[in-house]
């Protein structure tokens, strides 16, 4: 699925106020007389290396969970979770991540992934 | 050298039990590639040295979550900023960000909007003030019984000296109305998803214009670090880190409460004086979070420390919401009696508060338990207290030692 970065179309309005900014201020002064326009700062963020456990029996729930956990996070943030809290827990952290968090998983892909966390982790 | 020894070692290094053996402890510092164990389950925690940061524990990549390791704290009052933790909500945070081009906002119900560069922020009459940050779910990991949430030992928090501007001067720019009742700060990160609620957070106008919640650009002196909300960020003296916005470009005064998921339904605490339930229990009414609640830590020696018999020098920290700390105390037997400690240096009420105590400990396993009093006579709860998401974790601290 296509995602827009908000914080992309964020950076790109700044970008193109600095330009309109640089310009206005070309028009009004000696070029020389300028200081060195400042580049944009970057951040070079590491990638994430986490992988999700196998569950035996779980196939179906990996997969969906593979489909759809990354989009919004790493899974390490799954792994870390306190072990062995089983169905209700893990029900409920999935739950939270389709209706408050809005994540595009159906209610059946849903169970799937609930049931595999729950005997994976 | 066995996986546990190696494993303890890293440990002890990390808690700043080694800090004393100087060169001898350079192998055994946090290093990138290596993991901490954290006490508690899951708590595995690669080390990870992200630009412009040490190694530190990696609770999540993405968005990026990183834990202070405890040692830290022993080094000194003030928290580097290459070791001051992060914390993101949402994983749609800026990777480019142009300084020249950097503009805050601030709109709403106020007499004419004003954009702000970061220049003439600089040039309005600054503050600055050491204030510690701590994140809400500070040492949620040791939270019994256990509840879902990012799994931090104690290492979320951070004693900075900030440089920024009042707030209040910020908004007199744009002229609050009358009628004004809250402030509203979102930042430059934002989700991945478009449907999922962006993170903003609101301080009554009242609080927002004290003169003391500032725009800070500079942490100890330096430009702040990217993962801590370069170019700028709000800084609320007193309060937990959810309201601290990184990354801060748009200011918003309101004439009725926000309504926002992060202020309405997340970061809630039980509306009771402990702030608090019995495990398992839902509470009837919440209000969000506020001020800190007070705690204090022993920073030289770490849970589970091997020391010599005899006269032990002990040092640490403490600090409160905002009142200031009145006193520490230590107890050498878990709890049955206690001595007044000296407090070190003040750099402010909201600055941790360094503390030492010499004290006897004959050869044997001792409990070593530490106890901060505010200057407004709170004080801290021999036993943790619980709530659903785990927040104010501020039971009296306890570290065993064996001496020998």
């Amino acid at each position: 699925m296509t995602v827009r970065s908000p914080a992309a179309t964020r950076a790109a309005t700044g970008l193109l106020r600095g330009y309109v900014r640089v310009g206005c201020v070309l028009a009004g002064y000696v070029f020389a007389s300028l200081p060195a326009a400042a580049a944009p700062r970057t951040y070079d963020l590491p990638e994430p290396t986490a992988q999700l456990r196998p569950a035996p029996g779980h196939e179906a729930g990996l997969a969906a969970a593979e489909a759809h956990c990354q989009s919004c996070h790493a899974v390490d943030y799954i792994a870390m979770q306190p072990p062995g809290q089983g169905a209700a827990f893990w029900t409920s952290e999935v739950t939270k991540m389709r209706k408050v968090y809005h994540a595009p998983v159906d209610e059946a892909d849903g169970k799937a992934i609930a049931e595999y966390l729950a005997a994976a982790y | 050298m066995t996986e546990t020894d190696r494993r303890t070692l890293l440990r002890q290094a990390g808690a700043g039990l080694l800090a004393a053996s100087g060169a001898a402890l350079a192998p055994w510092a946090a290093r990138a590639g290596e993991s901490v164990t954290l006490p508690f389950g899951n708590g595995e925690r690669p080390l990870v040295a992200y630009p412009g940061k040490r190694p530190l524990l990696q609770m999540t990549a993405r968005p990026p979550q990183l834990e202070t390791p405890f040692g830290v704290f022993d080094e000194g009052v003030i928290t580097p900023n290459d070791a001051f933790f992060v914390r993101y909500h949402l994983a749609d945070i800026p990777t480019t960000i142009d300084p020249e081009a950097f503009r805050l906002t601030v709109s709403g119900h106020v007499d004419g909007p004003v954009a702000l560069s970061l220049a003439e922020l600089k040039a309005m009459p600054g503050a600055e003030i050491v204030a510690v940050n701590q994140c809400s779910g500070n040492s949620r990991g040791f939270v019994a019984p256990r509840v879902a949430g990012g799994q931090l030992a104690n290492g979320a928090m951070g004693n900075a000296r900030w440089t920024g501007v009042p707030l209040k001067a910020v908004l007199d720019r744009a002229g609050v109305k009358a009628g004004a009742v809250q402030v509203v700060f979102e930042g430059l990160d934002g989700p991945v998803l478009p449907e999922t609620p962006d993170f903003a957070k609101a301080l009554g106008v009242d609080h927002a214009r004290d003169g003391e919640v500032m725009l800070a650009w500079a942490m100890n002196g330096e430009d702040l670090p990217w993962l801590n909300g370069y170019p700028l960020r709000l800084v609320v003296p007193g309060f937990y880190g959810t309201y601290w916005v990184k990354h801060l470009n748009a200011i918003t005064v309101t004439d009725k409460p926000y309504e926002g998921f992060w202020m309405r339904a997340a970061y809630r605490i039980p509306d009771n004086p402990c702030a608090c339930v019995e495990p398992g229990q839902t509470p009837k009414a919440t209000v969000p979070i506020n001020r800190f609640a007070i705690r204090s830590f022993v920073t030289n020696l770490a849970d589970g420390a091997a020391i010599p018999a005899g006269r032990t020098a002990l040092r640490g920290i403490a600090f409160d919401g905002g009142s200031g700390i009145r006193a520490v105390a230590v107890s050498t037997d878990d709890g049955q009696s206690w001595t007044e400690a000296s407090l070190g240096p003040d750099l402010g009420r909201y600055s941790f508060r360094p503390w030492t105590l010499s004290v006897d400990l004959p050869a044997g396993m001792h409990a070593l338990r530490v106890r901060a009093t505010g200057q407004d006579g709170a004080t801290q709860p021999m036993e943790s207290r619980w709530n659903p998401p785990g927040y104010m974790r501020n039971g009296v601290e306890t570290v065993r030692v064996r001496a020998a």
